[in-house]
């Protein structure tokens, strides 16, 4: 037996049940699909015919990708889960909660990261230079946990319907893509509409894929990181403390 | 460590909000012991394994696994869970759940790989391996279940009706699998409403009725000191009148052929659901159940007269009964074609025990 229970052992743990995950969750001709369309005609609705540029473009439609690829599944898994009963086999392993709740968040951040690599070879594709390649890509790996820690958080209500925990990831994730300067610069928001969208991880997100695409961002770098790291521990924590509450209501 | 004890249980409780679940039990359960765990529906077993495999949290008391505290991950590394309901993924073939579930036990891939060969083999699943488990029958997945519970090697099993509406193939194949684990020197709970089953494969025996334990012992022990009565089978070469059986010394009650078949029938539902009712199977002198109406009380006090040539007797004095049984032919020059005495059941102890802590109540 391998096992002394650290943070080793449940990490490898918590990739096991990423693995699971994406195999019976993500890795669906259907799920893919949609999680690409959905945001692109979203995204197109609010875009065409208003002249502009692919460079402010795709900062935006990168943000939204990765926003609702990383947050469509994960606030469904644990309901499924439930209402499969391989919630309670899953928790009478020798697995902590936290080491299952790490391994949802693992699934759905390599979901939105492979998503969202897509918006970004096509960019490149159509000519558009990133400034620092490294710091990019740092950030996308950041909000694919930051926001998939909030598809985690989603689900704390310990409801097994998936289409409750989905209207309620619904009535947070839509006003969310208005208010984080996706579709009107932060610059041109008043400020009032300024100070709400930095309630929103995704304003910082797409702050820095400005800067790295446009070369121009709101608020400095460091800034935008360290928001985007203060959210995704705000949000592992509450799922983490949360879970440990609801969860056995679930079984 | 865990001093000869693969379970240990003091006080342990449970509340849903108002409705105490588990109250206050305690229980030991010996290591390479095969423990049944019975009661009716809602009495508590399945939230008494939960509490031991950690999957709900106890209010109030200590139990532990293997030396352990029960749900602390060293006891789960331990343990082989069968839950009540059948829950394989269904979207993985059942080669890949028992891969799944070796990889979360981290045993290493070489020793999976066998260990899940030979449990498919043992089970009658390894034709069926690379299918997905939503095409297996209810009886496949449970024996899945089972192959998926043993593929870490685990010291202690817990099995919360692993048997329960299964094809009598998959029972059985479960059946000789627990046989065998328990030869290997396996400790092994299991949660049953098969009270067959509970007397045939377990060691000792634990009743528990509405959260509260009534009964610890081994099957026979049970079957004695709280089943007490005995039922005596008689066929006679001629129809008799009941009342007049009725009134031998020892009856404690009678019934007809078809009433056995009712009564049989009703003791199953009861086992089944936890309900009581008055007096009852193994009931004292005089508290007769009201059985279809041809059952006929230890006073003979039935208002139509019935007559039949098959008939079964509860009693208390065996001897006393058999010995009136043999004397009354005699003088009625009548032959009796059976006389089948069958000692107290684990079935009438349940049933008795269960009912008793529910008049009590």
């Amino acid at each position: 037996m391998r096992s002394d229970f650290g943070i080793i052992d449940q990490t490898i743990r918590s990739f096991t049940i990423a693995r699971k995950s994406i195999r019976i969750f993500y890795a669906k001709g259907p799920v893919i699909v949609f999680g690409l369309l959905f945001p692109i005609f979203l995204f197109l609705s609010f875009t065409i015919g208003r002249n502009m540029t692919l460079d402010f473009m795709l900062p935006g439609f990168l943000g939204m990708i990765l926003f609702f690829t990383a947050t469509s599944i994960s606030p469904v898994v644990v309901p499924w889960e439930a209402q499969a009963r391989t919630l309670e086999r899953l928790m009478s392993c020798p697995v902590r909660l936290e080491t299952i709740i790490m391994g949802d968040v693992l699934a759905s951040f390599a979901f939105g990261t492979a998503i969202s690599l897509v918006p970004v070879v096509i960019g490149l594709a159509l000519g558009i230079t990133v400034s620092s390649p490294i710091l990019f890509a740092f950030a996308i790996i950041l909000a694919a946990i930051c926001f998939a820690s909030l598809g985690n958080v989603f689900s704390i209500p310990p409801t097994n319907i998936p289409a409750t925990v989905n209207m309620i990831a619904a009535a947070v994730r839509f006003p969310v893509i208005f208010i984080s300067g996706i579709f009107i610069p932060l610059d041109e928001l008043p400020t009032w509409g300024q100070a709400i969208s930095y309630i929103s991880p995704l304003t910082y997100f797409t702050d820095i894929a400005r800067n790295s695409i446009q070369g121009q961002s709101h608020l400095p770098l460091f800034v935008d990181f360290l928001a985007l790291l203060g959210f995704t521990v705000l949000f592992l924590v509450v799922a983490m403390k949360m879970h440990q509450r609801t969860m056995p209501r679930r079984i | 460590m865990n001093d000869g004890f693969a379970v240990r249980v003091k006080n342990l409780t449970k509340h849903y909000g108002q409705v105490v679940a588990v109250d206050h039990i305690s229980f030991e359960v010996k290591q390479g012991e095969l423990f049944g765990f019975l009661g009716p529906n809602g009495a508590g077993k399945t939230t008494t394994i939960r509490m031991l495999i950690g999957v709900i949290r106890k209010d109030h008391g200590e139990a532990s696994v293997m030396g352990y505290p029960a749900g602390s991950l060293r006891a789960k590394q331990l343990s082989g869970v069968v839950p009540e309901m059948a829950n394989a993924y269904i979207d993985l073939s059942g080669w890949d759940n028992l891969m799944l579930m070796a990889e979360l036990y981290r045993t290493p891939v070489h020793v999976a790989k066998k260990q899940a060969e030979v449990l498919l083999h043992a089970l009658g699943l390894y034709e069926r391996k690379d299918s997905k488990t939503s095409t297996y029958s209810m009886g496949m997945r449970k024996r899945l279940l089972l192959a998926m519970a043993l593929i870490n090697d685990p010291q202690i099993l817990f099995l919360d009706e692993p048997t329960s509406g299964l094809d009598v193939q998959s029972a059985r194949a479960i059946r000789e699998m627990l046989r065998n684990l328990r030869k290997e020197g396996k400790t092994i709970m299991l949660t049953t409403h098969n009270m067959d089953e509970a007397a045939e494969l377990s060691d000792r025996v634990a009743i528990i009725n509405r959260g509260r334990l009534v009964a610890v012992d081994t099957p026979d022990g049970l079957s004695i000191t709280a089943g007490r009565v005995s039922l005596i089978d008689v066929s006679f070469d001629q129809p008799v009148d009941e009342k007049i059986l009725a009134r031998l010394p020892g009856v404690n009650r009678l019934e007809t052929a078809q009433a056995i078949e009712d009564a049989e029938k009703l003791r199953a539902q009861m086992a089944m659901t936890g309900t009581s009712r008055p007096g009852g199977v193994g009931g004292g002198r005089g508290q007769m159940p009201s059985l279809s109406g041809r059952q006929i009380s230890a006073d003979g006090n039935e208002g139509a007269k019935r007559s039949g040539n098959r008939f079964r007797f509860y009693t208390e004095n065996t001897t006393q009964l058999v010995n009136a049984l043999v004397d009354f032919s005699r003088a009625s020059s009548l032959n009796m074609n059976i006389l089948n005495v069958r000692p107290p059941s684990l079935e009438d102890a349940f049933v008795r025990l269960t009912e008793e802590k529910s008049r009590e109540k």
